[in-house]
């Protein structure tokens, strides 16, 4: 309880020790951190150069001693970290828990900021649980195929690993990923208001390939998807989707899932909505009418200002979001710096990002860092001179199919705002004259 | 002496035989038949009632459970305790179309069947899976006895439970996908005077 609690706060007081972070955020945080440090270096350490060091490794990292000459002395020998590896102890970034009152069912966000390239780490992906995160076993974990179908098979693990696999990188996006915009910006920073948005490169074997083995009925219209966690989470897709791209995934970024993710196996469904992407993927059953379950009932259904409610709304609509500069960062001076974000769409690809400097008045072309592919995120980036003007920073992402992101006035005409859920209007930063950036509307 | 032609055989064979178990054909015997028995294990119902099990409740039945196991985290009159993380399961009836809209069983669930399935595999939060079917029953009668669905009276078994008529339930329909409004053009520019 308390280590969790700590967890943010620590990581944002030793992101100050990044000298390449300096000037990035308010200057009352650095302030914090200095007294922190002193106070740490006089009652704890002393007569060491607490500054040095961070007095605590990072979660993922082991804390060694650091030279002040790297060339005058020998090394560490492999192997030292036991064989698996641990990240540098000068990086920090860490997910972040949502304030929510019960920490098995709750959600924990990345930090989009900090993230670097296309891929999350997949010890910093988003995460969703609604009954905790279950220990599996995966030599006693089996998968079931039944329902309507001619022969009702179970797969293990094993089985599963030896069918021809598919290797893919699709974004996951959390269906309430920003779902605190719709009324007032209460995010303060792009980890809180879009950091339910993860992009993996996912493996396993297509769903295609299971229904082939069991032989699908003429009737055949949906499939339940069912975990083995304490919520037994279950939610119906059609099987259209499955049979296009479903996937049923053991693989992540090079390794096992992690059990986060839904260790051993995991339902992917690219583009749609992250509950959707059963995570301890224990059962399939076919059916010929949807199973009506409280995740697409009672849950993840959007509310009208009508009062009616708008169900199976699966695909995450095209956004973006700018991450640099964003929400409690500090620009130090005018000059150049290189606005950086991030586009998805779940409906295709990116077709292009544009960015607005005035809030939303004008709008020029980004530049795309990466080949978009379906159903995952690209990272864009504009060269940006700030005159030290107060600035209203946007992005807006088009999608191939000439789909462009909303404004949020445009989402709030349409929805109200109590829809809750697949929110994606345009994100605004505001960079005032002082070189603070705060999330507000326009 | 052997020919080029005889190790290049040997090796080939030596390649097949390394690489026959590696993986398996898509079209391989892969998997374990089940049979129904073992299938039995699991559940998911339809709002037709298809796959309730056999077994009854009513709502007097379900206070008493409900007080002993739901209670402390769905408080007293079904009201939700925040600190718990556990929602309110009555309330806000008519309330959907309004500045602050409560979505629970009694004013937004379209199926009552929906609530079965929940609470039997979810239920109670801290020991899933240990409510027999009679309580599942008599627990689904309290909550939409509370909300004034039902009678106090009614009994829920796998023939009333499915048609039971959800005040919300005609309140829901298939998203159309993205909203045309979406693809219309931008709004002109206020008139020059």
């Amino acid at each position: 309880m308390s280590q969790r609690s700590e967890t943010p706060a620590r990581a944002q007081e030793e992101i100050e020790e990044c000298p390449c972070k300096e000037g990035m955020k308010p200057d009352v945080d650095v302030a914090r951190r200095r007294l922190l440090l002193s106070a740490a270096a006089i009652t704890a350490m002393p007569g060491q150069l607490a500054a040095a060091t961070p007095a605590k490794a990072p979660p993922g990292a082991v804390l060694y001693d650091v030279p002040e000459n790297a060339t005058k002395v020998m090394g560490r020998p492999l192997l030292e970290d036991g064989g698996y590896g641990t990240r540098s102890q000068f990086e920090t970034a860490v997910r972040m828990r949502a304030d929510n009152p019960n920490d098995m069912t709750s959600w924990s966000f990345t930090p989009l900021a900090d993230t670097i390239g296309n891929l999350t780490p997949s010890g910093l992906h988003y995460e969703r649980h609604h009954g905790g995160i279950p220990a599996i076993d995966p030599a006693k974990h089996y998968l079931y195929v039944h329902g309507l179908v001619d022969g009702p098979k179970k797969f293990s693990v094993a089985d599963i690993k030896r069918l021809p696999s598919i290797t893919r990188k699709y974004f996951i996006e959390c269906s309430g990923n920003t779902l605190d915009e719709w009324s007032k910006p209460k995010g303060k920073t792009v980890q809180v208001t879009h950091g339910l948005l993860s992009t993996s490169e996912w493996t396993g074997v297509p769903f295609a390939t299971f229904a082939r083995h069991v032989g699908l009925k003429d009737n055949a219209s949906w499939v339940l998807g069912e975990g083995a966690d304490a919520a037994v989470m279950t939610r119906s897709i059609p099987l259209d989707k499955m049979l296009s791209d479903g996937l049923i995934a053991y693989g992540q970024n090079g390794e096992a899932l992690r059990p986060e993710q839904g260790y051993p196996l995991r339902l992917v469904l690219p583009g749609y909505e992250g509950n959707m992407m059963i995570k301890w993927l224990r059962r399939l059953q076919v059916s010929d009418r949807p199973f009506m379950t409280r995740e697409e009932t009672g849950r993840y259904t959007g509310l009208m200002p009508d009062g009616r409610a708008r169900q199976f709304y699966y695909a995450m609509d095209a956004k973006s979001v700018i991450t640099f500069p964003s929400g409690e960062m500090m620009l130090p001076k005018p000059g150049h710096y290189q606005i950086r974000g991030i586009a998805w769409t779940g409906r295709g690809r990116v077709q292009a990002v544009d960015i607005s400097l005035d809030g939303g008045k004008n709008w020029v072309p980004a530049r795309l860092d990466d080949v978009p592919e379906p159903m995952c995120t690209v990272r864009f980036s504009y060269p940006w001179y700030w005159d030290g003007k107060p600035a209203i920073l946007q992005s807006r992402c088009i999608e191939d199919s000439g789909y462009v992101q909303p404004t949020r006035t445009d989402l709030v005409a349409l929805r109200g705002e109590h829809f809750v859920y697949h929110y994606n209007a345009i994100q605004s930063w505001a960079v005032a004259a002082d070189g603070s950036v705060a999330n507000v509307h326009v | 002496m052997y020919t080029s032609r005889t190790l290049l055989s040997v090796f080939i064979a030596a390649l097949f035989a390394l690489s026959v178990p590696v993986q398996a054909r898509d079209d391989e015997d892969i998997g374990t038949p089940v049979t129904e028995a073992e299938l039995s294990a699991f559940f998911a119902i339809l709002p037709d009632g298809e796959g309730l099990p056999p077994g009854s409740g009513n709502a007097v039945q379900g206070l008493a459970i409900y007080a002993e196991k739901c209670a402390m985290c769905h408080g007293e009159k079904l009201e939700g305790i925040y600190d718990t993380g556990a929602p309110p399961l009555a309330g806000g009836a008519k309330s959907l179309a309004t500045k602050q809209p409560l979505k629970t069983i009694e004013s937004y669930w379209p199926y009552a069947t929906t609530l079965y399935d929940y609470i039997w595999r979810s239920m109670p939060f801290h020991e899933p899976g240990s409510l027999t079917a009679d309580e599942v029953y008599a627990l689904s009668a309290y909550i939409l006895s509370v909300g004034k669905v039902i009678g106090e009276g009614e009994v829920m078994n796998a023939q009333s439970l499915p048609k039971v008529k959800m005040p919300n339930a005609n309140g829901f329909y298939v998203d159309p996908g993205p909203d045309r409004l979406i693809y219309r053009p931008a709004k002109a520019p206020p008139a020059k005077k």
